[in-house]
């Protein structure tokens, strides 16, 4: 057999437990600072939300920024936010207003006419005021029911104090990405709202398996303190998750070079997203459960009885 | 879970030789897959993946069916009509006018005419519920909230139909137009990156009317009652009065075509032998009266009835160019949409940014499935190459799949598709960590490998179900590419999770068969 690359050690026996609370302490300001950020500096909100006309162009030649900046900065609605892509291709977002007659027909010609008519217009996005306002409520509908599925399910796989912490670190993993969102000034629309519940799902998926080593040693070892038991857990785990993480963060980042422009928000937020995901697994939903007031026994029955399901 | 019926071998073996197949055809060329689709039955593999408007090239349009001034239209018709058949029956009334969903107007003798406006009432609409006020008099007419729905569920498929007769006229391929929600329309054009012709055809109502002007309203200037006040399409400021009633309308047409005439171009027309013999009629008693061309509320043009015209033949001129005669013909032709449809939203991808996308796509999981197998073979050595050779047979699950069930591929969809194949490892990371734990602690190597997966299995139900629950909400709520991510995700994890499970499986145990290790090096 080849040879295999050892990434830790095979018995590790790092205390996470007892830098928990500094753990949830950096929850805390993280959530704290999302908040504050929201009321000042604002999330980019991408066409989908605000209605608009999104076009992306590619020059015959390579052009600046500024350049084209000034291009269009004479356009009946006002000059447009333009975001460089590569050498040559531009985004020219022009947002929406309510009274929007035509202005995908006007916009494009008085574009076409600023730049010249070897630009190419390699995409155009066009979303109106009504329907802005409806993927709102999509996105929000999306985001609300996939939090209460995962919450289902895990109160249905575990005990509801299990479901709480998960939650909890949930929404932890949500804002933080928010938080990524504004920081960066990336886009805000549909697809990034994708990003953030499969961020979501990966988070729970990560939880769910430090969850059942929980349950599974918690079984085996009664006498066992709860932080000694989370300890175990989590170290046991830990090689996994690295590995995991490392696969798909390896595959996002060879999407984040070919992707092209359409998804690059996406991938940077899944980008994020891993690490945001597996730090709230270890620092939150995990030490969570020693305030949460387990049942031992109970907990360790749930995992007999769910367990069994499944073997069957 | 060592062992593993027989059965169970078989039908992995075939479910594999299947996927393969049914995934071959999305690698032939294009002439190959053509010859496929043509002469295999559908059951045998020649289907390919349906690529999304984003890898193809073309337009995305959502249209609004603007509903609310038809429905004003369908209860102002039916005052109309019950105006005049009380009139006929010498009823006696007053404050006739319309609601949202109905008429009402009062009885001057409800005890004499009772009955014969109730069977009035119900002659306008079957669906309609009649009340009568004996003490008041008053008669309404409503439809309820389901005939009220009915009409509007046929205002739309009437407007689709219309729709589709006319982008099939521009000669767009395949297009797809859909129903979306009670009052929208989708149409998808694949490979026409500039729809504004399609959105022009789109935009007009193309009601075409031919009234008789009112000539007192002419002389004193306002309209009455039973007149309209319309302008001049060539001098918007000037206004023509005509009557309401319409002699014949554009539904009586059985043709349409572009035409030339003296003073340039026409649009030359047929009527049916209704509109034929309503046209002779009326041309014939009315010599020497204009009468108005009105085409959606504009006079187009307002010539003087020469002659009783009873061939159904006749021309349409108004200072149109001869795109505009050409365009007009069609709109005639295909027919007049019900109401009025208004661009919402509009997606659209040019060619090449579509085979950008495609190619960089390619790139993406090429690269993306390579890095994951040398990971695997980096952390786990032989069986990290069993779950390589699970993964190509995961990668051609998916490709068979989407190709069968004609599911459409976007490019977030193959961004979902290589993020599956980043995830999917973990089941068989969970697995191989399991067996690696099992061996450290003293179990043999049948044994480790028995205990690994019965261990990892609940977890690695838990986590993919998880992940599978918010696919399967982003498929219901998404539109378009976001809509392409979640089919090719849910997909993905429903095949990872049965490649993790079967068939690395089967390698792992016909491999320890066969050599039949004493020690296991994980």
């Amino acid at each position: 057999m080849a040879f295999r690359i050892k990434l830790i050690k095979d018995d590790t026996n790092i205390d996470f437990m007892s830098v928990h609370k500094a753990g949830l302490a950096t929850a805390g300001l993280l959530i704290v600072a999302a908040f504050v950020l929201l009321f000042t500096k604002g999330l980019s909100f991408g066409i989908d939300f605000t209605g608009g006309l999104l076009i992306e162009v590619k020059t015959p030649a390579v052009m600046q920024v500024e350049d084209v900046r000034g291009k269009l900065a004479n356009l009946s609605a006002g000059a447009p936010v333009i975001q460089e892509f590569g050498d040559d291709t531009f985004m020219i977002k022009i947002p929406g207003r309510e009274a929007d007659e035509g202005l995908q027909k006007k916009m494009s010609a008085e574009v076409q006419a600023a730049l010249g008519d070897d630009v190419e217009f390699r995409r155009v996005e066009y979303v109106g005021p009504q329907v802005g306002k409806e993927l709102i409520g999509t996105g929000i509908k999306a985001f609300v029911y996939s939090m209460i599925g995962i919450m289902l399910y895990i109160w249905v796989r575990y005990e509801w104090q299990f479901g709480v912490a998960a939650v909890a670190s949930l929404a932890h993993d949500v804002i933080a990405t928010m938080l990524f969102f504004i920081v960066t000034g990336i886009e805000f629309d549909l697809s990034t709202v994708a990003a953030v519940l499969l961020v979501a799902g990966y988070s729970v998926n990560d939880t769910v398996i430090i969850f059942d080593r929980i349950r599974e040693i918690l079984r085996k070892y009664r006498k066992k303190p709860l932080t000694e038991i989370i300890n175990i857990a989590v170290n046991e785990t830990l090689l996994r998750t690295i590995i995991t993480s490392t696969t798909t963060l390896a595959v996002m980042v060879v999407l984040a070079f070919f992707g092209g422009a359409v998804i690059q928000g996406f991938i940077y937020a899944m980008i994020a997203g891993v690490f945001i995901g597996t730090f709230s697994s270890i620092f939150i939903s995990a030490p969570l459960l020693l305030y949460m007031g387990i049942r031992r026994e109970a907990a360790a029955a749930a995992g007999e009885e769910a367990g069994d399901a499944v073997k069957a | 879970m060592l062992h593993v019926e027989k059965w169970k071998i078989y039908l992995t073996i075939l479910l594999c030789i299947l996927g393969v197949a049914y995934a071959v055809p999305n690698m032939l060329s294009a002439e190959r897959q053509a010859w496929l689709q043509t002469s295999l039955p559908g059951w045998l593999p020649n289907k390919t993946i349906n690529l999304g408007l984003d890898l193809q090239g073309g337009s995305h349009l959502l249209l609004q069916v603007n509903i609310k001034p038809v429905l004003v239209e369908r209860m102002e018709a039916m005052v109309e009509s019950a105006r005049s058949d009380m009139r006929r029956e010498k009823i006696g009334f007053s404050d006739i006018g319309a609601t949202d969903n109905g008429i009402t107007f009062r009885l001057k003798d409800v005890a004499k005419d009772r009955d014969a406006a109730y069977k009035i009432a119900r002659s306008l609409d079957n669906r309609a519920d009649v009340r009568i006020d004996n003490s008041s008099g008053i008669v309404s007419v409503t439809l309820d909230e389901r005939a009220m729905d009915d009409i509007k569920a046929q205002i739309v498929s009437q407007s689709i139909e219309i729709v589709r007769r006319r982008v099939d006229e521009s000669g767009t391929k395949e297009p797809i137009i859909q129903r979306q929600g009670t009052d929208r329309i989708v149409v998808q054009l694949p490979g026409v990156d500039d729809p504004q012709r399609i959105k022009d055809l789109i935009g007009k109502t193309a009601k075409l009317t031919f009234h008789l002007l009112d000539e007192d309203a002419m002389v004193t200037g306002r309209s009455g009652p039973s007149s309209l006040k319309l302008p001049l399409r060539e001098a918007p400021n000037q206004m023509v009065i005509v009557r309401k009633r319409k002699m014949v309308t554009g539904e009586m047409l059985t043709d349409a075509q572009p035409s030339m005439d003296q003073q340039g171009p026409v649009v030359a027309f047929q009527f049916d032998s209704i509109g034929a013999k309503r046209f002779c009629e009326v041309s014939k008693e009315n010599i020497g009266k204009p009468f108005a061309i009105v085409l959606d509320n504009e006079v187009i043009s307002a010539p003087v009835i020469q002659s009783a015209i009873c061939g159904g033949r006749g021309q349409i001129s108004g200072g149109f160019t001869v795109k505009e005669t050409a365009d007009l013909a069609l709109l005639l032709r295909a027919g007049a949409l019900p109401a009025e449809l208004k661009v919402v939203e509009e997606r659209s991808v040019g060619p090449t940014l579509g085979s950008d996308s495609v190619a960089s796509g390619k790139k993406a999981a090429v690269y993306g499935f390579a890095i994951v197998c040398v990971m695997m073979v980096a952390f786990y050595g032989l069986f990290g190459v069993f779950a390589n050779i699970a993964l190509v047979f995961n990668v051609a699950f998916i490709f068979a799949l989407m190709s069968l069930l004609q599911a459409t591929l976007t490019l977030p969809g193959i961004a979902g598709i290589v993020l599956t194949i980043g995830m999917a490892v973990d089941a068989n990371v969970l697995i191989y960590e399991r067996i690696r734990e099992e061996i450290r602690r003293g179990r043999s190597v049948l044994s480790s490998v028995d205990t690994g997966y019965r261990q990892a299995m609940s977890t690695i139900v838990d986590s993919n179900l998880t992940t599978l629950i918010v696919a399967l909400i982003l498929f219901s709520f998404g539109t378009g590419p976001v809509k392409g991510f979640a089919v090719s995700m849910s997909i993905g994890i429903v095949t990872s999770l049965f490649s993790a499970v079967m068939i690395t499986r089967l390698i792992v145990i016909a491999w320890l068969r066969k050599s039949r290790p004493s020690t296991l090096e994980l």
